[in-house]
């Protein structure tokens, strides 16, 4: 079966060496912070940090989908505050018509998903019908985000009402079968993301668009509504992780989201998806916002460093990372 | 709602700067240009609704002051700002936050040369002797009060643990002043992690520690903003009745809870957003009366308890 490298990966097979690159320097990880702190590997510690992750990775497998086909977006993390400052405020505000209960909760939800999809869209629509480049788009929206959630709360904090909040509550803390909803969330979207980018048209059409736009225009592929796909597929999922948000503290500010735009593209270049486009790897992305995460919580279990070189740390693992797969390749 | 207008606060301000200008041969008014970040966290957000709120009132009680408030993001636009109100509002006096107080120095000092007045809010200048007054909070005592507490409440061999805010200078002093109150107590701090006053960074901070550490008796969050997300967390790992929480600054949630007497946070230390106002007030009383107003003047900081917790509470503040 030589020949099964040459055809386009339809089937399950076993990534090549470089791509086990960071799936190296995960194992890396764990078997350092499991010697560090024997805490590390409980149940609650694995919890918090997969719990930790769900909010980036599921904004991370839809950053896959746009920088696969040649885009980016920079303002998922403003994005993700101003959808939850609109969430909260839709929910206390139809608190007195609908009272505490579920529906209202679902609402807020549908609320969510609802604006992400708009925001998404309006990211899709300024990139493909009018144009521009996406880096300078995002941009433009990362800042209309962050000053309109900031406006919102008047500068403050918006808060949950303290009865819907406990009604709320669980679908960040509680679960099924001992794991975390936001886990199992994140665990479904990245399933179906790998399926997406390996098994579907759309996922192929990402990356031949990525790779040459205009060769996959003379093929017949409609090349702006699928780069606007991804673009709304992004923000379904940043109002999919606001929604898995919003219940862990309730609140929204202008201070939230902060910087989730450069875990999330670093989480995706780590994971081996190419930066210029052309190709996309969903699980290697998965494993770029484990390392992400795990780093943090690493450097707060074991006293290695002075805190204020965490940052040196971070920056460092995620260079090696991909220095790990680049070493042996050329993507 | 009625704050939500945005142009209210900062376009108003400057238009009337604007028209006051050329029109200045009737009505000599004093300008005084203020000078703020912007609401990017909780603490920034309570103190610009403070200045705004000030400004209200002292344009309605003196007809013959007006004011310029220009909120900045970063460093640079602050800076740009300053030369603004210089250039284009003829401003009398500057009311400034310094973003950082390295870069602040030299515009700041600029505007002091050409004569205004210079009051200086919460961050000193790098270079001494430049404002006419300096307005601030006491950074040392915040951490001493916190320290003093942990060591009149905590008995030796007690483990606690401490969140950081930003690396900063003010942050620095804070913490030492409270490593040195609680000096030859025998209370152990476990760990002392960077939070960055913020809800999110403290909440995973925690986790860890609870994660780290089978036995804390209190912790020192030195942030109001960072205690919400600490007291998520341990209400997470169900450790509410293990330890107690102490925060810092005076926000009205917060304060609300002690009023309300919850053991979980037993006193707070005020560290008051509206140290704006105070700013405001006594720059405006140089423009209206003979009041002699040069000098320094810190703003004490003191505990909230259940007691006294009502004169702190400001329920119309965002924070």
């Amino acid at each position: 079966m030589s020949d099964a490298a040459l055809r386009p990966a339809t089937g399950f097979r076993l990534p090549g060496l470089s791509a086990l690159g960071p799936l190296l320097a995960l194992i890396l990880l764990i078997v350092l912070g499991a010697f560090l702190n024997d805490n590390f590997l409980s149940q609650g510690n694995v919890t918090n940090v997969l719990a930790r992750s769900a909010f980036i990775g599921m904004i991370a497998v839809g950053m896959t989908f746009v920088i696969t086909s040649g885009g980016l977006d920079l303002s998922v993390g403003s994005m993700a505050a101003f959808i939850a400052g609109v969430m909260i405020l839709a929910m206390n505000a139809l608190l007195p018509a609908m009272g505490v209960g579920v529906p209202l909760i679902l609402l807020g939800m549908a609320i969510a998903l609802a604006v992400g999809l708009l925001a998404g869209l309006t990211n899709g629509l300024l990139v493909t019908r009018a144009g521009i480049e996406p880096f300078i788009v995002t941009l433009g929206t990362m800042g209309i985000f962050r000053s309109l959630v900031t406006w919102l709360a008047d500068g403050g904090t918006i808060s949950l009402d303290f009865a819907v909040r406990q009604l709320y509550r669980p679908v960040y803390y509680s679960g099924l079968f001992g794991v975390a909803w936001p886990i199992l969330a994140f665990a479904l979207v990245a399933i179906a993301g790998q399926v997406a980018m390996r098994h579907t048209r759309f996922g192929r059409y990402c990356e031949a668009i990525g790779s040459n736009d205009k060769v996959a225009l003379y093929s017949a592929v409609n090349v702006d509504r699928i780069r606007l796909l991804t673009y709304v597929l992004l923000g379904l999922l940043v109002g999919l992780a606001t929604i898995m948000y919003v219940p862990r503290l309730g609140s929204a500010s202008g201070s939230t989201g902060m910087l989730w735009e450069l875990e999330a593209i670093a989480a995706v270049i780590i994971g081996g998806t190419a930066l210029k486009g052309g190709y996309g790897r969903v699980w290697g992305t998965v494993v770029g916002v484990l390392i992400l995460s795990l780093i943090d919580n690493i450097l707060n279990l074991a006293d290695l460093v002075s805190p204020y070189l965490n940052g040196a740390i971070q920056g460092v693992i995620i260079v090696l990372a991909v220095v790990l797969q680049r070493g042996k390749s050329a993507a | 709602m009625e704050r939500r207008t945005f142009l209210a606060g900062t376009a108003t301000a400057a238009l009337a700067a604007g028209f006051a200008a050329p029109a200045s041969a009737q009505a000599k008014k004093a300008v005084i240009g203020v000078s703020i970040p912007s609401a990017t966290h909780g603490f920034m957000g309570g103190l610009n609704w403070h200045a705004q709120e000030t400004i209200k009132r002292l344009k309605a009680t003196y007809p013959n002051l007006d004011f310029v408030l220009a909120t900045a993001g970063a460093v640079g636009k602050q800076v740009n700002d300053i030369e603004d109100m210089i250039a284009t509002r003829n401003i009398d006096a500057l009311v400034v936050l310094p973003f950082e107080s390295e870069p602040l120095t030299s515009p700041v000092k600029a505007v002091k040369e050409a004569g205004k007045w210079v009051t200086v809010v919460d961050r000193g200048l790098a270079q001494a002797g430049i404002e006419d007054l300096y307005v601030a909070g006491d950074n040392t005592a915040f951490g001493r009060v916190a320290g003093e507490y942990f060591k009149a409440n905590l008995k030796s061999g007690a483990k606690i643990v401490v969140l950081r805010g930003i690396p900063t200078t003010l942050d620095n002093e804070r913490v030492d002043a409270f490593k040195k109150a609680i000096d030859g107590s025998g209370i152990e701090i476990l760990d002392a992690q960077h939070g960055n006053w913020n809800r999110d960074k403290a909440f995973s901070v925690m986790q860890d520690y609870l994660s780290k550490h089978k036995k804390i008796d209190a912790v020192w969050a030195a942030d109001d903003d960072m205690a919400i997300g600490v007291l998520e967390a341990i209400s997470q790992a169900g450790r509410q009745k293990e330890m107690w929480v102490v925060g810092g600054a005076g926000m009205k949630e917060i304060v609300k809870r002690i009023m309300d007497k919850d053991p979980q946070l037993p006193v707070d230390v005020t560290y008051p957003p509206a140290l704006i106002s105070t700013a405001l007030e006594i720059t405006a009383l140089r423009f209206v009366s003979d009041t002699p107003v040069y000098g320094r003047f810190i703003i004490g900081s003191t505990l909230i308890t259940p007691e006294n917790a009502a004169q702190f509470y400001f329920p119309n503040s965002p924070f």
